[in-house]
């Protein structure tokens, strides 16, 4: 098995099929860890890494968190608001301030497209994006990978439908692409104002309704509304929206019976998915959870250069 | 005579001349052209093999004094004219304060005839501090010498007030030139809107933000009469707004840049911000119909939007960055190199795009090379080995996407009304 060659994790734009087998696979191999008495490996012992989160973050940067502590990595955690950045210092005098300290991977949180790639020009540690923008975000795209093939056995013409607000979502973009290369029916779907046109270059089906997206769908991707992200009124109202894109029991019914409904988070109940959805027998949402402190592992673990390991027990 | 240049290629389609001639100059002015001039000179020029153009006049440069000295100066901006072919530039308003007064229009020719070895061109704001709200002093202005009026960079948004300073243009014969932008549509924008800013999670300018505007003031000059000038012309749907214009006889003129003719918004995959203009990189469509919009002449004039940034204010995230590039000293020979040379623009056409065009568009005594006509002449070696080296630009800037570049061609020497302003290892 070849091991991870890139020196980043920038994007799933940047990964081979390969490269994705070998971090899900790791990752499966991590998962027993959480199992494990004594919840923590000597891997990374001796090994810095800095999360440097400039956008409020509480799932991902916990998981990340979480991740480098069971690899027994030291961790230093710089938030925007506690560092100099708040004086108005740049991202890359802050970046070159924190390479000096040594570390060896960066977790980086921006809300500009491209930061992550910005630091990777200019510093040695390997820059690992935990979210830039509008972009990318693939870990999460990896996290939800490794959901679905845990859950369906495969991914390979599964239908996935990625419902809500396409063009202000990284995770969709992320997702789009991953579920693309990894051989899936990706359906996005959501109001024209909130998908690009473009948006099927990158390997989705596009549709304004959610019915259709919904037919005979494998795995449902729910998409909460990025108000933070909207200059303008993109929807008349959240309850039109609920009305015409919200994910509900009937809805449901059009999907295969063996659906699974996912949700990257934070959900906003009432907007673009019900409760009793979201709590329903079928949603996944927190395996999502579960799994992303062992990709996130993986990740850690594969940009450190250490050869891949293969899973105690081979991959469904 | 004071100066002759010896069989040199002289091209000048103002007077639709293409030969091996001496060129003679006196008193700062075209003498004599001939196969060959007998009379000596004081100083004599061997020019064989190098081409000799009526001056380039880039009719859109930011030199960014007074108020940015520390992104470019009169001086240094004239002298990466000087370096770049350019025996005149024009100068945009929006420095600080804007040129929206006779008094800042005087300071910056008062500086330039201090400073700055070629002619500059000031051009004032249409509406008072660009605010798109009243209109400046134009008539005061142009006493003082501009010869253009534009609120390039704050485009103006409200239709009544684009008409009234049009209507009011035409009492000074002083053309309008616009940066076509509906600031509503492009608004937040950072490169063009279309797959690459889907990719990159950019957001987009809508194309149409540019065309609407470029309607607009295509229709307003159908009625008010005023001569307008599209800035940097970028989309395709834009030039087709423009040629069908024309045919109608309306009096609109347009400009495209280097950039838009040579990249494409794949560019910014690289997320570096020298790729980061307004308006920005379009499509590949677009940047075919530019290079032949500008072979068949729908587009009149090539000009740099020169836009020197400090590298501090460029070296931020791409949303953050400001927009602009620095083109001055790269724009002869990307032309000659990746236009003249794959044979998609004629030499001609290119010379009257840098030259007699630019000059007509703002009514000035140049881009000819006719006897009697001012000796501001464009020398150009279409052999010279060029490397953009960002380093040694005489700009205080170094933002530029064409670092690095190999091309052949470049200028070699700038003549002002017979003096020689710059050169480059010329024999004489």
């Amino acid at each position: 098995m070849a091991s991870l060659t890139h020196k980043d994790l920038l994007g799933i734009a940047q990964l081979s099929v390969e490269d994705i087998q070998l971090i899900l696979d790791t990752a499966d191999a991590l998962k027993q860890v959480a199992d494990r008495p004594v919840k923590k490996v000597p891997t990374l012992r001796g090994k810095t890494v800095i999360n440097l989160f400039f956008e409020p973050s509480t799932r991902t940067r916990a998981s990340f968190e979480l991740a480098e502590k069971r690899l027994s990595a030291d961790t230093l955690n710089f938030a925007a608001s506690t560092s100099s950045v708040s004086k108005g210092e740049t991202l890359l005098d802050t970046a070159r301030n924190l390479e000096s300290m040594a570390p060896d991977i960066i977790v980086i949180r921006h809300s500009s497209a491209g930061a992550p790639h910005l630091l990777s020009k200019e510093c040695r540690s390997s820059i690992v994006n935990a979210g830039d923008g509008m972009h990318e975000h693939p870990t999460q795209a990896l996290v939800d990978a490794l959901t679905v093939r845990e859950v369906k056995g495969h991914i390979e013409g599964l239908k996935i439908a990625i419902i809500g607000d396409i063009a202000h979502g990284r995770v969709a973009r992320s997702d789009t692409m991953l579920f693309h290369k990894l051989g899936a029916d990706v359906w996005a779907c959501g109001p024209a104002t909130l998908i690009p046109w473009e948006f099927h270059q990158l390997g989705a089906r596009i549709t304004g309704h959610i019915e259709e997206a919904l037919d005979s769908a494998d795995v449902v991707m729910m998409l909460r509304l990025q108000q933070e992200r909207q200059t303008e009124a993109f929807v008349p109202s959240t309850r039109e929206y609920f009305n015409f894109y919200g994910l509900t029991r009937e809805r449901m019914r059009l999907a295969k019976k063996d659906t699974i409904v996912m949700h990257p988070g934070p959900m906003n109940r009432g907007v673009e998915i019900d409760s009793d959805v979201a709590d329903a027998s079928y949603s996944v949402i927190l395996n999502q959870v579960a799994n992303g402190v062992a990709l996130r592992m993986a990740v850690l673990y594969l940009l450190s250069g250490h050869a891949p390991l293969r899973p105690r027990k081979p991959s469904r | 005579m004071n100066l002759i240049f010896r069989q040199g290629t002289v091209i000048d389609p103002s007077q639709e001349l293409h030969a091996v001639v001496d060129l003679g100059i006196d008193d700062g002015r075209v003498a004599e052209i001939a196969p060959r001039i007998r009379k000596k000179a004081r100083k004599e020029i061997d020019a064989r093999g190098l081409i000799l153009a009526p001056g380039f006049i880039d009719m859109h440069v930011h030199l960014r004094e007074p108020g940015r000295e520390d992104s470019e100066t009169i001086e240094t901006g004239t002298n990466a004219a000087a370096r770049g072919g350019f025996t005149g530039v024009a100068c945009m308003p929006n420095t600080r304060p804007v040129n929206d007064s006779e008094s800042v229009t005087s300071f910056i020719l008062e500086r330039a005839r201090e400073v700055s070895k070629i002619a500059v061109y000031p051009v004032g704001a249409i509406t008072k501090g660009s605010e798109g709200e009243t209109l400046a002093e134009i008539g005061e202005m142009k006493r003082a010498g501009i010869v253009a009026i534009s609120d390039d960079g704050r485009p103006v948004q409200n239709n009544q007030v684009m008409r009234r300073a049009m209507e009011y243009s035409t009492l000074f014969d002083l053309p309008v030139i616009d940066h076509c932008e509906d600031k509503d549509l492009s608004a937040g924008g950072c490169m063009n809107e279309g797959y690459y800013s889907t990719l990159l999670g950019l957001r987009g300018m809508n194309p149409a933000a540019e065309e609407i505007h470029v309607y607009r003031d295509v229709m307003l000059a159908r009625q008010t009469g005023a001569r307008v000038h599209i800035a940097h012309l970028s989309t395709r749907q834009a030039l087709e707004i423009v040629r069908r214009a024309k045919k109608e006889k309306i009096a609109v003129t347009c400009e495209v840049t280097p950039h838009h003719l040579l990249l494409t918004h794949a560019e910014a995959v690289s997320y570096d911000t020298n790729l980061k203009m307004n308006p920005p990189l379009r499509a590949q469509e677009d940047v075919d119909a530019l290079v032949q919009g500008l072979a068949s002449g729908a587009i009149d004039a090539i000009a740099t939007d020169h836009a020197p940034h400090n590298i501090n204010d460029k070296m931020l995230e791409f949303d953050r960055a400001p927009f602009g590039i620095v083109g001055l000293e790269t724009a002869a020979s990307l032309v000659l190199d990746r236009l003249v040379r794959t044979g998609k623009l004629s030499l001609e056409r290119m010379i009257e795009a840098f030259s007699s065009r630019p000059a007509r568009i703002l009514k000035l005594d140049r881009g000819s090379l006719a006897p009697g006509c001012w000796a501001d002449i464009t020398l150009m070696d279409p052999e010279l080995d060029v490397e953009v080296r960002a380093s040694e630009f005489f700009s205080r800037s170094r933002n530029t996407p064409f670092a690095a570049w190999k091309l052949k061609g470049g200028p070699v020497m700038t003549v002002v009304k017979g003096r020689i302003v710059w050169s480059n290892g010329v024999r004489s």
